[in-house]
């Protein structure tokens, strides 16, 4: 009876612990708070992310201004520096994130963890994206004010759902990505690297995407940015129509293709990867 | 019997990728393991750096799939059932830098915490009285970054112990670890499993004195193959009807240690040179055999300096059943391994 008695009361002093989908909203809070709490503890961000960009804003914003562009393409200009700092992002604390995971072993630890890698993946993202909408902010403030960009929003709630899709299908693809580029080791670090630039030149960051061709434009379209980018410019901007790529509508509804697509297809290759990696050791073995 | 582990013939080979032009090769992790952990053991697994004892744990928290055979962690198995596996472990390794450096000590483990479905209140209330035991408690609100090894190790054993795991597994848990901060380790671990009768904990080392202080049975591993496993007393025990004397004596100059291995009752030589004398290690059948030993070495004009008879460890164990020193064991995977 004491043995009984004693077990009883080894057993209520367990933790509680909940599962399903508790656990998977605990799981996403959790990890997207490092990425929030960074933030406010790395200053560094600052100059980074805003300063950095804001130069290369400003040089688009110069060499307009001398060659007499239309005045469209200032607010264009700054809208896109603000979005390199969500593909900066994509590329360096989604892609190549779970790579670094494995190297410092959290990766093990995720995994031997009764909640989902889907989960971890989520909370990155939306960590992140919460940060970086901050930073964002920042640029389209200060350029804003700083080269007197004027906006004649034609409908806030198309803005909405672009910025919502765009975000969806970006992170989609960032989280699908980081799956790819776990199987990769060290070269993840190359790709990424490669990736970061000539989308900036593809996706139009700086001066409307339709400048590029059809053919351009279309494949460039894969990266949700692209059109993200250019109905917001159409949305924001009185000329914007004029110089978009597709109509918004169109934009809106390829968006919502790619986020399905991105966010099915992360799904499926992170399980694929976590089976794959199991069977060969790759899981916590980065150099064998 | 039910066990909290149990392995049936498991076996893991890993393909290594070559270079363009060589072929893969393969190399046998573990051969033919078969263990059962009884509830509310702590087992030790004892071997040296690559004898497979990592792999196994990798195995038994569904990091890695076997290529042969079975195994069940808490009646599951590990292959077919790992999500109703990983709620009830949980595994601290030494040397680990897990976590983000950025977060505190109660901020990193809260974090993993949550990752086992612990509620926040919970957490922190278990956080404090973890902290607490290990001595930590005046470090919680520090970054990991500014821990010292020792001090992050000791928050990496707590994250292992928060989710009050039915089986835990250390994996070299004290690598790394000064004298002190590895005795505070082997305090506590010890605690635990007194305080807490039902869990089992699976301790991997290559410390001896760790697993004879510590486990109340232990496998001894080489190579991927399991060569004992029984209580540390009785792996000793079955020594102890031989004698072993560690001999100091004046230098061997090149004859080393053959003069001795083909002498009668002489089961085992270890042989190392010091700087101006050699030391020398035998496992004798029965004591009378150390006379045919000295009478050699007066043959010989090898001087003894100083001679000792001493009691069994799991070091002599592994060597009566390996042939060599655990040390010997590493160092020659050490020059296999090297390049050139």
């Amino acid at each position: 009876m004491n043995s009984e008695l004693a077990e009883s009361v080894r057993q209520a002093r367990r933790p509680h612990k909940v599962e399903g989908w508790q656990l998977f909203v605990r799981t996403v809070y959790a990890r997207a708070y490092p990425r929030l709490i960074g933030q406010q503890r790395e200053k560094s961000w600052m100059f980074f992310d805003i300063f950095l960009p804001m130069m290369a804003v400003s040089a688009y914003v110069f060499i307009y201004r001398a060659i007499g562009a239309p005045e469209e393409y200032i607010g264009f200009v700054v809208i896109g520096g603000a979005m390199t700092a969500f593909w900066m992002n994509v590329l360096w604390n989604m892609s190549s994130q779970l790579y670094w995971e494995k190297e410092q072993g959290n990766l093990a630890l995720y995994i031997m963890s009764p909640s989902s890698m889907m989960a971890v993946l989520l909370g990155m993202a939306m960590g992140g994206m919460a940060a970086t909408i901050l930073r964002a902010g920042v640029i389209i403030l200060l350029g804003s004010l700083l080269f007197h960009v004027s906006y004649a929003v034609v409908s806030f709630w198309q803005l909405f759902i672009v910025l919502v899709f765009t975000m969806l299908a970006l992170y989609g693809m960032g989280m699908m990505s980081a799956s790819v580029f776990l199987l990769l080791s060290r070269e993840a670090y190359h790709f990424v690297n490669l990736a970061q630039e000539p989308v900036y030149l593809f996706s139009g960051f700086y001066f409307p995407v339709k400048s590029m061709g059809l053919w351009v434009s279309m494949l460039a379209s894969l990266i949700p940015l692209t059109l993200g980018l250019d109905a917001m410019r159409q949305l924001a901007f009185p000329g914007g129509a004029a110089l978009g790529f597709l109509t918004v509508p169109v934009e809106i509804a390829i968006l919502i293709v790619l986020s399905a697509l991105f966010l099915v297809g992360a799904w499926w290759l992170l399980r694929y990867m976590e089976k794959l990696a199991i069977q060969e050791g790759r899981l916590t073995e980065s150099r064998r | 019997m039910d066990f909290a582990i149990r392995t049936d013939h498991l076996g893991r080979i890993y393909k290594i990728r070559g270079g363009k032009k060589t072929e893969p090769r393969q190399l046998e992790a573990l051969h033919d393991v078969n263990l059962e952990v009884r509830h509310g053991e702590l087992f030790g697994l004892l071997g040296p750096n690559g004898a497979g004892k990592t792999t196994l744990i990798k195995i038994l928290t569904t990091l890695l799939a076997p290529t042969s055979g079975q195994a069940w962690v808490a009646g599951l198995d590990v292959t077919k059932d790992p999500e109703k596996v990983r709620p009830r472990i949980n595994m601290v390794s030494g040397g680990e830098a897990s976590g983000y450096g950025l977060l505190t000590v109660r901020e990193n483990l809260w974090m993993f915490a949550q990752f086992y479905g612990l509620s926040s209140g919970e957490s922190n209330r278990r956080i404090d009285e973890l902290l607490e035991i290990v001595g930590l408690a005046d470090r919680k609100n520090t970054k990991s970054s500014d821990l010292s090894t020792g001090l992050r190790q000791k928050m990496n054993i707590v994250r292992g112990f928060l989710t009050d795991p039915d089986v835990l597994f250390l994996d070299e848990p004290t690598l790394g670890l000064d004298v002190g901060a590895s005795r505070e380790v082997r305090r506590f671990v010890r605690k635990w499993v007194v305080d807490n009768t039902d869990r089992t904990l699976l301790l991997t080392t290559h410390y001896m004195a760790e697993a004879d202080e510590l486990c109340d049975r232990v496998a001894i591993i080489n190579q991927g193959r399991v060569l004992a496993c029984d209580t540390p007393a009785t792996l000793k025990h079955r020594l102890q009807k031989e004698a072993i004397f560690r001999l100091e004596v004046s230098p061997l100059n090149g004859s080393g240690p053959s003069l001795f291995e083909s002498l009668p009752g002489v089961r085992k030589v270890l042989y190392r040179a010091q700087d101006g004398y050699s030391v020398l290690e035998f496992i004798l059948e029965h004591d009378d055999v150390l006379g045919g030993i000295v009478n050699t070495m007066t043959t010989q004009d090898i001087h003894i300096l100083n001679l000792q008879k001493h009691e069994p460890t799991l070091e002599d164990v592994f060597v009566d059943l390996v042939g060599r020193s655990m040390e010997d064991v590493e160092s020659s995977q050490d020059e296999e391994t090297s390049p050139g």
